[in-house]
């Protein structure tokens, strides 16, 4: 993976010294909250319901044991003693002291980690594919140009100050596992008839309070110019996107305003001024990134291992685990492992320091000392041999690590909500878990397939709830907790938004509607019919009836 | 008093702001003056005849429009009603790169110490730090970052410097963990 160099060390350093010294400031009254919140955003702190929220950036959702172990260490020492993984492949404490931040970022400076632009109106942590460098279908490994766009987006002087946050997924595979199109840039490398590789580019897509699937403005970017395209865009939005209402200042609404024709040529108007100047990226320093990112030293082994196909057949158990929580890896005889942190009874995406140490110890002991984080909020062991997922699997059940539920419909992707967010209309954390227990049965589990199930605590969407084959929203009516419910989203190539199916519901009612959601699926399936393609075949209709007709 | 920082330094006021002239008879006699792009606009033979006038932007206000007055404006300001409205990092980049504007571009408004690293890689050079805010503390803010990756008015990328930069540095003071 990537390794900071002297530069990266000296600018991170300098970004915990300017912190250091604005966080004294406002702590002496220099700096105003108005003046001081935009900053300490910038740094990812926020002001949040029971003390400071600290966001730390993964950048693409890439960790070395080293730095797992720190972040461990500093959940422990700054924190509760738990960490949640975010939607966004970023690490989130909850109970940090404002005080205190510029020690943890001097902390993770050390492990080549920081929280610049974890949040404010600014370039965010660039996302990327958790089997990055590691999926079979993967035309072109997105770590080395992932890596190029973080350093162009950290510290960026032009673009500190948008109308809001910029979000910006990368991919290099067949199958998006990314949401790549809801990404006000979605950036899908590929390679044209003459084999060079660019980049196909979308814009506009985005959750939030109005979601829209991201347009094509442009089918082939050459690699070169990548940087030179985002300044484009970027000029582009900061100029024009809107300031004067926080809800229409995405860059989603600028392209739609536009429409994505218009606004297409008003990048390339801008990227005309641009192209080949002095960001544009040369062969060398592409070689050199990718250099960070070879292949690990993998043994030559064959796929199908005797032992481990054994042991499948013997032990039902680890089966199941297989069968939902181990992925193909393009190289024979390796597995890619996915770690549910959607174990029931604890809120998704949450780990506990020993927990992330106990992982550490596995990824360097099985996995090349490397961790990676999924935008589903689970943690993935990259490179494990098919030989060793049995025991592998044996350390991480009493780790409560091994729940074999990966695409299942507890797997639920859920934002921190009503508990901790200042955000929130509602909680969400408790309305998962509820979800959870109503559905422990692993057999009926594994028979109900793959589904996503998104929850979201408000309009903002960190739960990703318009792209949840079933989608949870919640609502504030009149001051109290209510639930919206959509179905048929979708994420990955042939993303989709979900519709709203009707009058929201009481948290107690939500294990019900999402059993008779279930029940009407189970109903109409057809042989091999995953939940949303029923939903896509029959509409929405069908599940609207059953749910409210009973639930009078 | 507002302070004006120039090269890096503390300096004494040399254009007197006026944000609301809107005619000639508003900008006193013998004095160097920063009026509206609309003043500007309206009489613009007039302002240029005068001399010793620069122009203030708006955010919303397109810098393509003095695109052929450059040469005649010994100052342009660019002012920034919010300091978290970016739009002027653009317009100053624009100004420099694209319009090759040499004079002074001077940042002004709600403009603070923890902006002016990024103003000044942007191509402000002039900065207006307004009552209430110790200008002089804020001049050590240009030193808040040695370097930056990315191209800026004042630097090319780090991927294109970087090779002679490591081959010179062999000594470097930071460790590479």
């Amino acid at each position: 993976m990537y390794r900071y160099d002297a530069f990266d060390h000296r600018l991170v350093q300098e970004r915990v010294a300017q912190f250091r010294d604005q966080t004294r400031r406002f702590l002496r009254g220099d700096l105003s909250e108005d003046e001081f919140r935009p900053l300490r955003l910038q740094n990812g702190l926020y002001i949040q319901r029971h003390a400071p929220m600290f966001r730390i950036s993964i950048p693409y959702g890439l960790l070395s044991t080293r730095q797992l172990r720190k972040l461990a260490d500093i959940a422990r020492r700054y924190d509760r003693g738990y960490g949640h993984f975010s939607t966004r492949q970023n690490l989130q404490l909850n109970w940090p002291r404002l005080e205190d931040v510029p020690d943890i970022l001097a902390e993770l400076a050390d492990v080549e980690m920081h929280g610049i632009q974890t949040s404010g109106n600014d370039v965010r942590n660039i996302t990327s594919d958790h089997f990055a460098g590691v999926a079979r279908d993967e035309s072109v490994d997105p770590r080395p140009y992932c890596e190029l766009i973080r350093q162009w987006a950290a510290l960026n002087p032009e673009f500190a100050y948008l109308p809001r946050k910029f979000k910006i997924a990368v991919t290099g595979a067949t199958s998006d596992r990314t949401a790549v199109l809801l990404h006000d840039v979605g950036l899908t490398l590929v390679r044209n008839d003459a084999g060079e590789i660019g980049f196909r580019v979308t814009a506009g897509g985005g959750m939030g309070r109005t979601p829209i699937i991201g347009h094509v403005i442009r089918e082939f970017l050459p690699r070169a110019e990548i940087l030179n395209y985002l300044d484009a865009i970027l000029r582009t939005y900061n100029r024009f996107g809107r300031r004067d209402n926080k809800w229409k200042a995405r860059i989603k609404i600028l392209v739609k305003e536009r429409t994505p024709a218009r606004f297409a040529r008003d990048v390339d108007d801008e990227w005309a001024h641009l192209r080949g100047g002095a960001a544009t990226v040369p062969d060398d320093e592409f070689e050199r990134l990718a250099r960070y990112f070879t292949a690990p030293a993998y043994e030559s082994l064959e796929d199908d291992d005797v032992a481990y196909k054994a042991a499948i057949a013997d032990n039902r158990a680890f089966g199941n685990w297989v069968k939902r929580n181990v992925h193909p890896h393009k190289i024979p005889g390796y597995a890619i492992v996915t770690l549910s942190l959607k174990r029931t009874g604890v809120p998704p995406g949450d780990a506990t320091s020993e927990q992330m140490e106990a992982i550490a110890d596995l990824a360097d002991a099985y996995s090349f000392g490397e961790v990676g984080v999924s935008h589903e909020q689970n943690l993935v062991l990259r490179d494990v041999r098919q030989r060793d997922l049995f025991d592998v699997w044996s350390r991480l059940r009493p780790l409560g690590l091994a729940t074999p539920n990966i695409g299942l419909l507890t797997d639920i992707v859920c934002c921190p909500g009503g508990d901790f967010c200042s955000l929130a209309n509602a909680k969400s954390i408790p309305i998962a878990e509820a979800i959870q227990r109503r559905f422990d049965d692993l057999d009926y589990l594994h028979d109900i397939g793959e589904i996503d199930l998104n929850m979201s605590g408000c309009m903002n969407a960190c739960g990703q709830h318009h792209i949840g084959h079933i989608g949870v929203l919640g609502v504030d009516k009149n001051g109290s907790e209510w639930y919206q419910v959509s179905i048929g989203g979708s994420q990955g190539n042939d993303a989709s938004l979900g519709k709203v199916i009707g009058p929201s519901f009481a948290a107690h009612d939500m294990p019900d509607v999402v059993a008779r959601l279930i029940d009407t699926y189970i109903d109409h399936r057809h042989a091999d019919e995953r939940f949303i393609d029923t939903v896509r075949r029959i509409g929405v209709d069908p599940f609207k009836e059953r749910v409210y007709a009973t639930a009078d | 008093m507002p302070r004006l920082i120039k090269q890096r330094e503390l300096a004494h006021e040399d254009y007197l702001l006026l944000r609301d002239a809107r005619s000639l008879t508003d900008i006193p006699d013998a004095v160097r003056a920063i009026v509206p792009l609309a003043l500007w606009t309206e009489r613009r033979s007039a302002l240029i005849a005068r001399g010793e006038i620069g122009v203030w932007l708006a955010p919303a206000d397109d810098p393509a429009v003095l695109a052929v007055d450059l040469a005649h404006l010994p100052v342009i300001a660019i002012d920034f009603p919010q300091f978290t409205d970016g739009r002027g990092y653009s317009h100053a980049r624009l100004l420099r790169e694209r319009y090759r504007y040499v004079g002074e571009l001077r940042a002004i408004g709600d403009v603070g110490r923890d902006q002016l690293y990024y103003l000044a890689q942007c191509g402000f050079d002039a900065f207006l730090i307004p009552d209430g805010r110790d200008a002089e503390a804020a001049l050590a803010s240009f030193n808040d970052f040695s370097d930056g990756y990315q191209a800026t008015t004042v630097r090319t990328p780090w991927f294109r410097r970087r090779q002679s930069a490591v081959a010179n540095a062999i000594d470097t003071q930071f460790p590479c963990g």
